[in-house]
Parts: structure tokens; C-alpha cells; sequence
């Protein structure tokens, strides 16, 4: 991508940025987060279809938030995160610069967060046909047979945390797996343990998802964590309305209206 | 040493599955769920994989389960009453279909739980454990085992390890220990007598990356680099790494308490978590993930060498295969080979 | 029983001290009488002491192997367990496992002068092997306590200070912080670095045994060092976050330490070999 490398390199040149956050070439066939902190360095910067991994995770990274002023290269789920994790007050316009890589491969740079929001705004977040079909199916189970479902598919999970580590919105400096008094959510790996803790994140998650899949692309066991996390995004949808992030506006699970419906519990 | 080699047919593997069925072992062997193959206890052959280069999880928790219940206790009107685990209910395992890089692995892991202190829990099940390795016929990039002393076809920490002959061929069976032998005792029929001992050319080509020895040196003087904060920028701390590798075995102590009962566990855990080392003072000896990162290189390969004499890695590669970043291991390795200090 | 690593002793609390805000002191006797016989430890050693469906704690043994029958152990209100430890009374049954760690090398010191400098809640893991020098007084030449606190409530083992204070063969200086002294204060008002300056203790044939808060040990050991001490008769032990207590969970790695089997007793020489990690 010529034009994301010319812009990334004009941006350390010029000292605008400390680092341009992009993808490289990993390993075999997969791509990485590169940071590029000196212009030259931005000659390793790619995009194609391989491109998944959610760079907005970095933003909120300690070691990298102190480099100063960043530029990230943001396909729309990045983008969406960026929307989100400004909303939430985790980033502005003074430390993130947006290279917007477009659906169909166009660099477009925006002016501010505000620009950025705009475009996102154009495209709906639509859950993909082969998941919709595996959350039809769970729809249409009995609690019981649900139940099981999970049990069995979190089974394995061993609590590694990495669905955590790579979701933008899991930013928490101690997270409620962390605090032990009173201890939350239990430490070790078991069936019912892992069920809380995946349970819990989702709902952490309801009305900030922004379903890029993250959680389940960096599972080491493919676990289908991500159904959890769009169930609470089709529910957010149906039951609040419309679903996009927004840089002003209520947060879904931190608002109270009088006329909230509640379905769910009544 | 002349280690009996047998033949065994492509299709008597089956039947040395159903004949280990039928004397009650638990078979821990490979299946692959959601596109990734892992160990678990295998009901039939049907459930075994077998086309695969390295599973996803390491099969360490045969020995250091991801939770181990290590006491009960109660409380009543006389005080409290605790009990520890009954050694008797452990269940003997075939571990079927691990690879020669796994199979050392158990004796890297196995130095942490009798250093000193002889860890009886780890050792009992692992007494229980008869090792059925595969040597590997391929290999992938990811992999490095000839790097820290291991190679496709050793025979190490294996009770029998089998060699296929080429795609769809036939087994060399080396039967290496006296568990292995025990094992031949109950299928014989399969295990035949045979002059074929070469196994070298069905193994796997593994190139040598980098030079361990050198590596141990140069660790000595390279903590204070600022590689490690190079290297571990897109490290996003979370415990894959050290969940998938067969030779981590950090843990973490935790009671769980229901009403007047309750028990205490043994868990996994990862020195790459932010709050590994935290004090309950607030104070945390390594905040940064670059010292994490740091401690785990360091620890593999310089302070386990020192102290038990032998390395924390085993080449296997899962640890890049199952991180989310992509933080390759190997490509590390080499780049603190190339560092200038 | 097979010999399981982790299973602890089961101890009853015969006797609770509370020593000053927050902080207590535990007497414990071994529910089991063939523990009690079987157990020995020496000085420096330390345990996990756990309340059962809460979790574990290190602690020193801060009381002497010289008396036998029981063991102690002091302990601030911080966390999780120790919050659960101070909630438990007198009866109630906890567990202990251990002795694990180093040593304090007593015997080494021999015919030599010892000086005992400590802050704050640190003085518990040098209470043990004080009153172990103590109980053997004639094999030492002189000893000398420095111990300081923030403020006169925070001083612990206060009726023990007083029994060092009137022994006549020990040297004791108290000090608070500037601005810690009540109305009645007769000792010294200082920080404990400040105060040992002042003091200025022979380093001749001596030994420094030195615990406190990080910053206090920065600030003594230049004095130490100004006060002609080597480092290697500089003595400390290490506080750091474990688990197992036996080399193996990993947390306690410091450099190629364990904190738990090569510690938590360091010499000032052994510490500045490792990493700052700790």
C-alpha cells in the first residue's frame, strides 16, 4: 500500500507522529502489529486481506501510549474501536492520528476523530451469515440444551486471557478477574469457572462490541467466544435501538431512561 | 545401547489402541476440535488425529493438570478437618502420539517439580504415564528443536517411539524402557522383529538456528538491552504462550470456599500477566511488559540452565503458533544471537 | 498422609498480641503433637500461613527456634488473607506450611559485635534471630538495636522493647519520623538512615542486619558503607510476593534467585549481583 507507506513516512519525518501503528509480514502467512518509530521503518507497512488483527488494542497500551502522538492505519473495525475507545475517554484527537484504510483498499486520512465517526457511520455492523446461523440455532435450543452447548464448548478454555489481551475494549488496568477481595470471578480453569468468566465479559462488552472478532481470532482453541459477544450486540440492537459506536451519546449499560423497556426482565 | 526395534504395520496402530482400551488405560492422545488438535482422553480410534505437526496445548497437564485440587477441608463443631488427595485414584495414562520435542519436555518440567522439593502429586501421575512418541516426518517454521539440543527422531523421555516410513508407510517401533517393554507384553503379535533400523531418512529436516550455548553467554550481559522493549511492543500479556508450552510450570494457589467446606487448588499461571508479580503493597517488581518478556527468555534460557541444568524450551514452536501477536520466539532468539551487546 | 508439599500444619492461635494499629501478633501451637516434636527451623526462616477457603500469606517465624513449644508470626492488615487472619480469634485453627528459606548464618557470627537496624512492621522477621542472639548473649560482643517507626502507635513488640531496654547488655535506640513523637516521647526523632548516622556504630568485627521499607534500606546502606561495612557482613532479608514457598510457582524468580529457597536471607554483596527485580 504505496500511499500508507508515503503518508506514514512523511508523518515520522515530520516528527507529527512518534509512531505509526500498521501491519507487517509475520510469520509464514500471517500478518503482525508493526510499530514504526523511524521513517525507514515504514517501508515494512502492508495491508491486504490478512489484515484482521484489531490494532486499536495498542492504543490504551501503556508502553506505547507514552511514546507520545501515534498514528494508527485503521481498517473499519479499527476504526470502530477508535470511535468507541474515544467515547469512553481512552483516546482523542491530540494523541491518535486516523490513516483510514477503506473497504475497498483506499488510504484516506482524517482531519479528526469527528471525520473518522462520519465514515464509520456509513456501514452497518452486520453479523456474518455462517454466525448468524450458529446464533439462529442456539436461539431455538431449550435453556438446557444451551446450557450444555456451552459447558461443553468452554470446556477446553484455559483461561489464557488472550480473547482479554486482544479485544480494544478490554482495557481495564485491573480487571475483574484480577481483584480478589472479594475475589469475582474464580482464578483456576474449571467448567463452571470458565463459564463465569466469559459470561462476564460479555456482558462487560454489552453496547461496545463493536464485533471485529478479535477475542475468537487470537483463541489458541478457537473456542466460538464470539457468539457470546454478538448475542449481546443483537440484544443491545433489539432492545436499544440502533447499534453503532458514537463519540457522544449515552452508553448503553451506563444510562437509565424512565422509559427503558427492560424486556429482558420483565 | 541397543534399543529393540520392532516393525509395527500402518494398521496394527489401530489395533494397539483397541487392545490398550481393553486392558482399561486412558488413552491421551490427539483430536482435533475447531480446527486445532489437542490431547484429551480418546474413546475410540476413531477420535485420534493423526495428520498434524504439533498440537495446540502441549500434553503437560497429564502430569500438572491446568487445575489440580491438592487438599479438602471442613470446618465443624471440633475444629477443622483437612484431607489431601488420594494418590490411589489416579488413573494410569497412555499418552499416545507426542512428539520427540514433548517428550523431552516432560524431563524439563519434571527438574522444576523435584528441584529440591520433590513435588509427589506431579511425580505420582506421572509414574502413571507411558509415553508413545512420533517421531516427526515434518516439520514447519515454526519449529527449532535441533536448536536447543533435541531433534525429530530422539528417542528421549519416549517409553516407544514410533518412526513412519515415509507417507502411508509402516512403523520402526523403538522400545526404550521397561514401560515401553510392558506395552509390547500385552500386544506382541504387533510388534514384529525386524532388521530395518534406519530411520534418518523418514525424519523431518529441521535446520539449526541458533547456537544455545552462545545465547546463555550473551544473556548474561544483555538485561539491561533495549531489545526487550523492541521485542515486546506488540506482546499484549496475555498467558497463551506460557499455557500452550510444555515446559512453563508457573502456578498459582487458590482456595475456593463454599459455606463451612471447601478446597484449594493449584492452577496455572504466567509470568507474562501484569499482575504476576504484584505486591499487595501496590509495588510491582516488573510493570512493564518488556520485563516480562524479558523474564521469560531469561528464564528459559539462562537461569534454568544454571540452576537445573537443563533449558525451558524444547523448540516446539507453539508458543508463536498460538500467540495472538505473533511474537515468534525464534525470530527473537536469533535477533539476541545477532544483537551486538 | 503421603507426603504432600502442600499440605500445612494444622495450628491453633493460642494467644493474640495486637502489637499496633493494623498489625497483630499471632501464638501458634501445632494442633498435632508429633508436628510439634518433628518441627525445627532456624532463624531467617519463614512460612505460608493460610487461612483455609481464604488463602495463604508469607510470613517470617518471628519468634526464636531457642523456644520451643510454639511458634509466631506478625502481621500487618493489607490484603485478602491477612485481613481474613486478623478476623480469627483465639481457638481458631489456621494452617502453616514451612520452615522454608535460608538463614540467617548465626553461628558465623561468632565472637563478633551484631547490629540490628529495622523500620517499621520489619522488625518482626529480625525479632527471631535477635532473641536467638540473645538467648546465646554470651557468644556475641556488643548488640546494638536501632528500630524506627513512623509513629510511636506504629513501634511493635513494645513490651519486648522495654525488656531490651532494661537487659543491660544490649544498646536499644528508638526512634519515630519527625512530627511521630507523642508528648511523653523519650527516644530518639529521626529517620531510621539519620538516626544510625548519628549514632554511628563501630563497624568493627561487626555485623549489619538491616530490614525495612525499600526506601529506608536505600538510605542505610550508604551510611553502612560510609560507616566502614563490608557487604559482605551486611545482612537483609527480602520481602517479595510468593506463592508455593519451594522454588516452583515461579513468582518469587529474581535474577537466577529464588527469593524463597535461596532467600529470603541476603547478604548486601549477593543482593547487588541481582537484577532490580524485587
Amino acid at each position: 500500500m504505496d500511499d500508507l507507506i508515503k503518508r506514514a513516512k512523511e508523518l515520522l519525518e515530520t516528527s507529527a507522529v512518534k509512531v505509526v501503528i500498521g501491519y507487517e509480514e509475520g510469520t509464514g502467512n500471517k500478518t503482525r502489529a508493526l510499530f514504526a518509530e523511524k521513517p525507514e521503518d515504514a517501508g515494512k507497512l502492508i495491508f491486504d486481506s490478512r489484515c484482521i488483527q484489531n490494532l486499536a488494542t495498542y492504543l490504551t497500551k501503556k508502553e506505547i501510549k507514552e511514546k507520545g502522538k501515534i498514528a494508527v492505519a485503521a481498517t473499519l473495525p479499527v476504526m470502530r474501536s477508535i470511535i468507541q475507545l474515544a467515547s469512553e475517554f481512552q483516546i482523542n484527537d491530540s494523541n491518535v492520528i486516523v490513516l483510514g484504510l477503506t473497504p475497498d483498499n483506499k488510504l484516506v486520512e482524517f482531519g479528526n476523530l469527528v471525520d473518522v465517526e462520519t465514515f464509520v457511520h456509513k456501514f452497518q455492523i452486520d453479523i456474518d451469515e455462517r454466525n448468524k446461523e450458529m446464533l439462529d440455532k442456539l436461539e431455538h435450543m431449550t435453556q438446557s440444551e444451551r446450557w450444555k452447548f456451552w459447558i461443553d464448548e468452554l470446556a477446553p478454555c484455559f483461561k489464557c486471557y488472550a480473547c482479554r489481551a486482544a479485544c480494544p475494549m478490554c482495557y481495564c488496568h485491573r480487571c475483574t478477574v484480577d481483584f480478589n477481595q472479594p475475589q469475582w470471578i474464580p482464578v483456576a480453569s474449571t467448567e463452571i469457572g470458565n463459564l463465569e468468566w466469559h459470561m462476564m465479559r460479555a456482558i462487560h462488552l454489552a453496547g461496545r462490541c463493536i464485533d471485529c472478532d478479535a477475542c475468537y481470532n487470537a483463541c489458541p482453541l478457537a473456542i466460538p467466544i464470539n457468539l457470546l459477544t454478538k448475542k449481546m450486540l443483537l440484544d443491545a440492537k433489539e432492545h436499544f435501538g440502533g447499534y453503532q459506536p458514537a463519540l457522544k451519546g449515552d452508553h448503553l449499560m451506563s444510562s437509565y431512561k424512565p422509559d427503558d423497556k427492560e424486556n429482558f426482565i420483565l | 545401547m541397543n534399543i529393540d526395534k520392532r516393525l509395527v504395520r500402518k494398521d496394527s496402530l489401530e489395533k494397539l489402541f483397541d487392545i490398550l482400551k481393553q486392558n482399561s488405560k486412558t488413552i491421551y492422545a490427539p483430536s482435533t476440535r475447531n480446527g486445532k488438535t489437542t490431547f484429551k482422553a480418546a474413546e475410540s480410534w476413531t477420535g485420534v488425529s493423526s495428520d498434524y505437526i504439533q498440537t495446540t496445548q502441549s500434553s503437560k497437564d497429564v502430569a500438572f493438570p491446568r487445575t489440580e485440587k491438592i487438599l479438602d477441608y471442613s470446618k465443624n463443631k471440633d475444629g477443622m478437618s483437612v484431607k489431601g488427595i488420594d494418590l490411589k485414584d489416579i488413573p494410569e495414562v497412555v499418552l499416545w502420539g507426542i512428539r520427540p520435542c514433548d517428550a523431552i519436555g516432560i524431563g524439563e518440567l519434571s527438574s522444576i517439580f523435584n528441584w529440591d522439593y520433590k513435588d509427589e502429586i506431579y511425580n505420582n501421575r506421572l509414574a502413571k504415564v507411558t509415553v508413545l512418541g512420533f517421531s516427526c516426518n515434518k516439520s514447519d517454521e515454526y519449529c527449532f528443536c535441533t536448536s536447543v539440543g533435541g531433534n525429530p527422531g530422539n528417542t528421549a523421555g519416549s517409553d516407544i517411539l514410533f518412526t513412519r516410513m515415509g507417507e502411508g508407510g509402516d512403523y520402526i517401533a523403538e522400545i526404550i524402557t521397561e514401560k515401553g517393554e510392558a506395552i509390547v507384553s500385552v500386544a506382541s503379535a504387533l510388534f514384529e522383529k525386524t532388521d530395518i533400523s534406519e530411520k534418518g531418512k523418514y525424519l523431518a529436516e529441521v535446520p539449526v538456528q541458533f547456537n544455545h550455548e552462545e545465547i546463555r553467554e550473551k544473556l548474561d550481559k544483555f538485561f539491561e538491552s533495549k531489545e526487550w522493549i523492541e521485542q515486546s511492543l506488540k506482546c499484549l500479556g496475555c498467558g497463551a504462550c506460557a499455557y500452550v508450552c510444555p515446559t512453563c510450570a508457573c502456578f498459582d494457589i487458590q482456595d475456593e470456599a463454599h459455606g463451612k467446606n471447601g478446597s484449594r487448588a493449584r492452577c496455572w499461571d504466567s509470568c507474562g500477566f501484569s499482575h504476576f508479580t504484584i505486591h499487595t503493597s501496590g509495588h510491582n517488581p516488573r510493570d512493564v511488559q518488556s520485563a516480562r518478556w524479558r523474564q521469560r527468555i531469561m528464564h528459559k534460557f539462562s537461569y534454568m540452565p544454571e540452576r537445573l541444568a537443563v533449558y525451558g524450551c524444547t523448540g516446539c514452536g507453539r508458543c508463536s503458533r498460538a500467540c495472538p501477536a505473533d511474537m515468534n520466539i525464534l525470530e527473537h532468539l536469533i535477533s539476541i544471537q545477532e544483537a551486538t551487546v | 498422609m503421603m507426603d504432600n508439599l502442600y499440605m500445612p500444619y494444622l495450628m491453633r492461635i493460642e494467644k493474640i498480641t495486637y502489637e499496633a494499629p493494623g498489625v497483630k501478633t499471632f501464638m501458634l501451637k501445632f494442633v498435632n503433637e508429633a508436628d510439634q516434636k518433628n518441627f525445627s527451623y532456624k532463624a531467617g526462616q519463614f512460612g505460608e500461613y493460610s487461612v483455609y477457603g481464604v488463602g495463604e500469606s508469607t510470613f517470617c517465624i518471628a519468634s526464636p527456634p531457642t523456644r520451643k513449644g510454639y511458634i509466631e508470626c506478625t502481621f500487618r492488615q493489607t490484603g485478602k488473607v491477612t485481613n481474613a487472619l486478623s478476623g480469627c480469634e483465639e481457638g481458631s485453627i489456621i494452617g502453616f506450611r514451612g520452615p522454608y528459606g535460608n538463614i540467617f548464618p548465626i553461628d558465623e557470627w561468632k565472637g563478633k559485635s551484631l547490629l540490628f537496624i529495622a523500620g517499621g512492621i520489619a522488625l518482626p522477621p529480625m525479632r527471631c534471630v535477635i532473641w536467638n542472639a540473645l538467648d546465646m548473649r554470651e557468644n556475641f560482643k556488643d548488640v546494638t538495636i536501632i528500630y524506627g517507626a513512623r509513629t510511636v502507635k506504629d513501634l511493635v513488640y513494645k513490651d519486648e522493647l522495654k525488656d531490651w531496654e532494661l537487659r543491660g547488655d544490649v544498646k536499644l535506640i528508638t526512634t519515630v519520623d519527625p512530627g511521630g513523637e507523642s508528648p511523653d516521647w523519650k527516644g530518639e526523632i529521626g529517620f531510621v538512615p539519620t538516626i544510625v548516622e548519628k549514632i554511628a556504630p563501630s563497624s568493627k568485627d561487626t555485623i549489619a542486619i538491616v530490614c525495612g521499607p525499600p526506601v529506608m534500606i536505600k538510605y542505610t546502606f550508604p551510611v553502612l558503607a560510609k560507616l566502614g561495612f563490608t557487604d559482605e557482613n551486611i545482612f537483609t532479608t527480602l520481602e517479595n510476593r510468593m506463592k508455593c514457598g519451594f522454588g516452583k510457582c515461579g513468582r518469587c524468580n529474581v535474577g537466577k534467585v529464588y527469593v524463597c529457597k535461596d532467600g529470603p536471607v541476603f547478604t548486601l554483596a549477593q543482593l547487588k549481583e541481582l537484577p532490580d527485580e524485587y
